[in-house]
């Protein structure tokens, strides 16, 4: 088994402030080269913010991150400044969820793209302006020359989510993250760059993180899902072992919400309760008040971790209970 | 960005010709003929008559504005009633004095204003911030006149370094850019740029703070670029509004300050407009309002231009 090219361990991030937020709780996940894994959780379960802290995206002042983050044999947490920002964008690069707010209004789509090449690379301004319109060919951006010299307000959402892709790839990184990449898009338009990231990925041979809220989204593009909640990955395996036989019930309840496979007439179900303010660390499950087969031993600490096969694991008392031979 | 260019020049003809008539109208909505006060006060009525008819005053205001405006437009702004030269001089000789100590005071308040500003604006409730706002603050809210009295006393009567009024040996009519001279300039312009300073050092305090809080930010940071490139792209998103803001107070500086002039005894716009006030000089005032309101349209026109050049969201609206 080749080296992973991402390797978290049990990595924590605090939020320091007027009051403490405990982001992410111990996520553990790897990522095989050319591989994709795609992040599945509701708003505030800490998916986001573990996908920066890959990049060090986070503000150094009020966060404290622990555990250790391994991408492609770097420990990013132990960078220096010179070779994070050597490291961003050259071996980890971000497709941020609003095109419209992550790209710089007052420059052109050519010049920030550009922009990035020259960073990393040792061009002149003219050749990266060339790469530029190859990377905005490569992305499918309708008359790229034209797109070259535009700037963002003036192109469509779905062209400027395009335009966002060829920054992200134009140093060539070797792991992607997206971040609800299709969130802000129409729904046709959603499709269109799903396909377009899942055929990119695969071309040019990257891994990639993808984080999302919309569990359809997710089985698209993924090879295998995490399920986060509250700041912890509750279970993981590949997309047919967690859409066919998910354990955690958080994920079986996430499933029934979806309106894929939901029969006309028939009541969509809704997981009840909100998910957890993250004032302290959790001691026990969190996500136990919201869940349905809660039973009284999922109050008495953390859940176990239950590996039941090669990558698929499960944080979850009664899995644990129905594991062992009564 | 040529039809913007247009379009804003256009737009300024109107402007420029409100202006024109409130500022014929202002001064005849004033009370007292302005003939009075330069008249001794036992003139015949035939001379003062005689007088009126010289000046026009005695046709309808209508055709008094209309008259006068066409004159303007060629240039002519009538003779002034208490010297007897033509306004027009005047109006330039004063207007080039004060364009130089308020070019000098915009420069001053820009460069400083924008140091403080990204300087608050990168840290942020830290010290630094605190006492960049605090004098700022205190540029905006010092009384002028007061703070122009207390440089001359400290750095003319106290030091000597530097004169304490005037416009050089050689007065403005006299003028060379030499150290004698210049030296006059420093402190009515230090004086001068404090109120510039205070107020672009806030605008930008806000700029900044708002730029580096939006998203494209960490995106910056996301492509790998370090605290220089960040700073590159947050300078040209400041730009545009700095530039204007900058514009504008240029604009109010060139109206002169009457107490800074006073105080300095620049014979700037201010000074000019003081005298014409209090002599009743009425071609006098309003020439050098005339010409003072034309140089404001005129530089808001020229910041519109280089917000449209460095901004291109503005050049579609």
């Amino acid at each position: 088994m080749n080296t992973p090219l991402v390797a978290m361990e049990n990595v924590t991030v605090r939020f320091r402030g007027a009051q403490t937020v405990h982001a992410v709780n111990g996520v553990t996940l790897t990522l095989e080269p050319g591989k994709v894994l795609g992040i599945l959780g509701e708003s505030g379960s800490g998916k986001s913010v573990t996908l920066k802290t890959l990049l060090r995206l986070l503000p150094e002042s009020r966060t404290d991150i622990g555990g250790s983050v391994m991408v492609d044999g770097r420990d990013v947490l132990a960078l220096g400044p010179q070779e994070l920002a050597d490291y961003r964008g050259r071996v980890t690069s971000m497709i941020f969820q609003d095109p419209m707010l992550a790209l710089d209004p007052v420059y052109t789509v050519g010049e920030q793209i550009a922009e990035a090449i020259t960073r990393h690379e040792k061009i002149s301004r003219r050749e990266a302006m060339q790469r530029a319109l190859e990377l905005l060919q490569l992305v499918r951006i309708p008359s790229p020359e034209r797109r070259l010299k535009a700037y963002p307000h003036e192109m469509s959402g779905g062209m400027r989510q395009r335009a966002m892709i060829a920054l992200a790839l134009a140093a060539r990184p070797k792991l992607l993250l997206a971040d609800e990449p299709t969130t802000a898009l129409d729904a046709t338009v959603q499709i269109q760059i799903l396909l377009l990231l899942r055929q990119l990925q695969r071309d040019m041979g990257m891994g990639m993180l993808f984080v999302t809220h919309d569990i359809g989204v997710a089985v698209e593009v993924s090879d295998r899902l995490a399920v986060m909640y509250a700041g912890q990955i509750v279970e993981t395996g590949t997309v047919r072992e967690l859409i066919s036989d998910p354990q955690h019930p958080y994920t079986k309840g996430l499933l029934a919400a979806n309106l894929h496979g939901a029969r006309k007439g028939e009541r969509l179900e809704a997981i009840p309760g909100a998910p957890p303010a993250l004032n302290e660390a959790p001691s026990s499950c969190s996500f136990a008040p919201r869940c349905r087969q809660a039973v009284e031993a999922c109050q008495d600490g953390l859940p176990p971790v239950v590996t039941l096969g090669e990558g698929r694991i499960v944080r979850c008392v009664r899995t644990e209970a129905a594991l062992q031979p009564a | 960005m040529l039809t913007y260019l247009a379009k804003r020049i256009v737009y300024m003809l109107p402007v420029a010709l409100g202006v024109s008539l409130f500022c014929f109208l202002l001064v005849h909505i004033a009370p007292g003929d302005p003939l009075t006060s330069v008249l001794p006060p036992d003139a015949s009525q035939q001379m003062q008559d005689e007088l009126r008819k010289i000046y026009g005053f005695d046709r309808p205001l209508p055709v008094q504005f209309g008259l006068w405006l066409w004159k303007a437009v060629q240039g002519d702004l009538g003779t002034s009633i208490a010297t007897g030269r033509p306004v027009a001089g005047e109006v330039w000789r004063a207007v080039g004095n004060t364009l130089m100590i308020a070019g000098l005071a915009t420069v001053i308040g820009f460069v400083l204003g924008c140091f403080f500003g990204f300087v608050a604006g990168y840290f942020r409730g830290s010290f630094l911030d605190k006492f960049a706002s605090m004098l700022a603050v205190l540029g905006v809210s010092v009384p002028h006149y007061w703070l122009g009295m207390v440089l001359v006393i400290v750095f003319s009567v106290q030091l000597g370094w530097l004169p304490p009024g005037g416009a050089g040996p050689g007065g403005s009519a006299d003028w060379k850019w030499d150290w004698e001279h210049v030296s006059h300039m420093i402190l009515p312009a230090v004086t001068m740029s404090v109120i510039p300073m205070g107020i672009i050092s806030r605008t930008v305090r806000a700029l900044v703070a708002d730029i580096l809080n939006q998203e494209f930010v960490p995106a910056l940071r996301a492509k790998g670029l370090m605290d220089f490139g960040v700073f590159r792209h947050v300078v040209k998103n400041a730009a545009p509004t700095a530039l204007a803001v900058m514009g504008l107070q240029l604009g109010y500086l060139l109206g002169g300050s009457i107490l800074i002039e006073t105080v300095f005894s620049w014979p700037g716009t201010g000074f000019l407009l003081g005298n014409a006030i209090f002599q009743r000089d009425l071609p006098l005032l309003q020439g050098t309002i005339l010409v003072l309101a034309m140089f404001f349209v005129g530089l808001n026109v020229l910041v519109d231009i280089v917000q449209g050049l460095l901004d291109p969201r503005v050049r579609r609206r």
